[in-house]
């Protein structure tokens, strides 16, 4: 296979999922805090915040799996090797 | 070295393998058959559950049939936050049985030592780690929004595609093919994530410091069961409503 392909490929794979994790952690950490600073406030909603916390966070890091999805294809399926 | 191999496809990571498949040729079509072979695992232990909580059936639940109710219950509840009070029951059989088959696979990925047993090629594991167990559901998801936005509305279903304003049309229609996509690629992609970040951290540290990962990816995985039902839930009350 071609060595310059491959190189390539390995530095996208890589680069894939650590560019796509950096707008979906951002939005963790915002949204976590959010939801910290609401259970603070009323504690009785706890439950509720918390499944709300755990659907959206599911959410944004479904961006970061896209990514990560890129990667994989990139390493085991690789259109441009054959 | 791994590096020069990696790039090739099949690839051992310390066991995990990606893109090796047990083929099974039925009629011309080639089937993946460590999938169907841990699908059918998942499906019997499912039946026998429910088997053993509805056979004998008392006003007063204990043992069994206590607690096929309480996933019950916790999964009508799924339905009913989304579809509202009044539209919910017809739906409650789909999203239950979604929400279980997909719990108990990721689990039964994640809990079964398949390792005991061996395969002529790849090997036994979660069955949504392939792209077409979860291709399959969420299209099964698709076609269900449709039947039930159509038997709803009857053909004033596809008035929503124009419904802000016309311009939104083609994002409208967009968003039919963008929301199987995503539903397949998250439920696909966190479990292949789980496994191959496990199977990376078996190759670096054999012992021990792996666990708190694998707990974290049972963790995962039911939240990922539960995030795919509680979309189809959202997408279909979207339709009906």
């Amino acid at each position: 296979m071609d060595s310059l392909v491959s190189a390539a490929s390995v530095i996208a794979a890589g680069l894939s999922v650590g560019l796509a994790a950096i707008g979906p952690g951002i939005g963790q950490g915002q949204a976590a805090g959010a939801a910290v600073e609401g259970i603070a406030r009323q504690p009785e909603a706890e439950n509720q915040i918390r499944g709300t916390l755990l659907l959206s966070l599911a959410f944004m890091e479904a961006l970061t799996i896209y990514g990560l999805v890129v990667a994989l294809s990139l390493l085991f399926a690789n259109p441009f090797t054959s | 070295m791994y590096p020069s191999t990696l790039v090739n496809t099949p690839v051992l990571l310390s066991g995990v393998e990606v893109g090796v498949h047990y083929y099974w040729n039925i009629a011309g079509i080639s089937l993946h058959g460590q999938v169907f072979m841990v699908i059918w695992f998942v499906i019997g232990l499912l039946l026998v559950a429910s088997l053993l909580g509805t056979s004998k059936l008392e006003r007063i639940p204990t043992g069994w049939q206590n607690f096929m109710e309480y996933v019950l219950e916790f999964t009508q509840d799924i339905a009913k936050n989304q579809l509202g009070e009044s539209f919910y029951r017809p739906w409650v059989p789909f999203i239950s049985t979604l929400f279980l088959f997909i719990f108990g696979c990721n689990w039964a990925g994640a809990l079964v030592p398949w390792k005991v047993f061996e395969l002529p090629e790849g090997e036994l594991a979660a069955p949504t780690n392939d792209i077409n167990t979860t291709v399959a559901l969420s299209l099964l998801v698709s076609f269900f929004y449709f039947y039930g936005g159509l038997r709803k509305k009857g053909l004033g279903y596809f008035k929503r595609y124009i419904q802000p304003t016309p311009i939104l049309l083609p994002i409208n229609i967009l968003e039919d093919f963008t929301k199987p996509l995503s539903l397949s690629f998250r439920l696909f992609g966190n479990v292949l994530a789980d496994e191959l970040t496990v199977s990376v951290l078996t190759i670096l540290v054999p012992l021990i410091i792996p666990l708190p990962i694998m707990g974290l990816g049972i963790f995962a995985s039911s939240v990922q069961a539960l995030i795919f039902s509680t979309l189809a839930a959202a997408y279909i009350a979207e339709a009906i409503e």
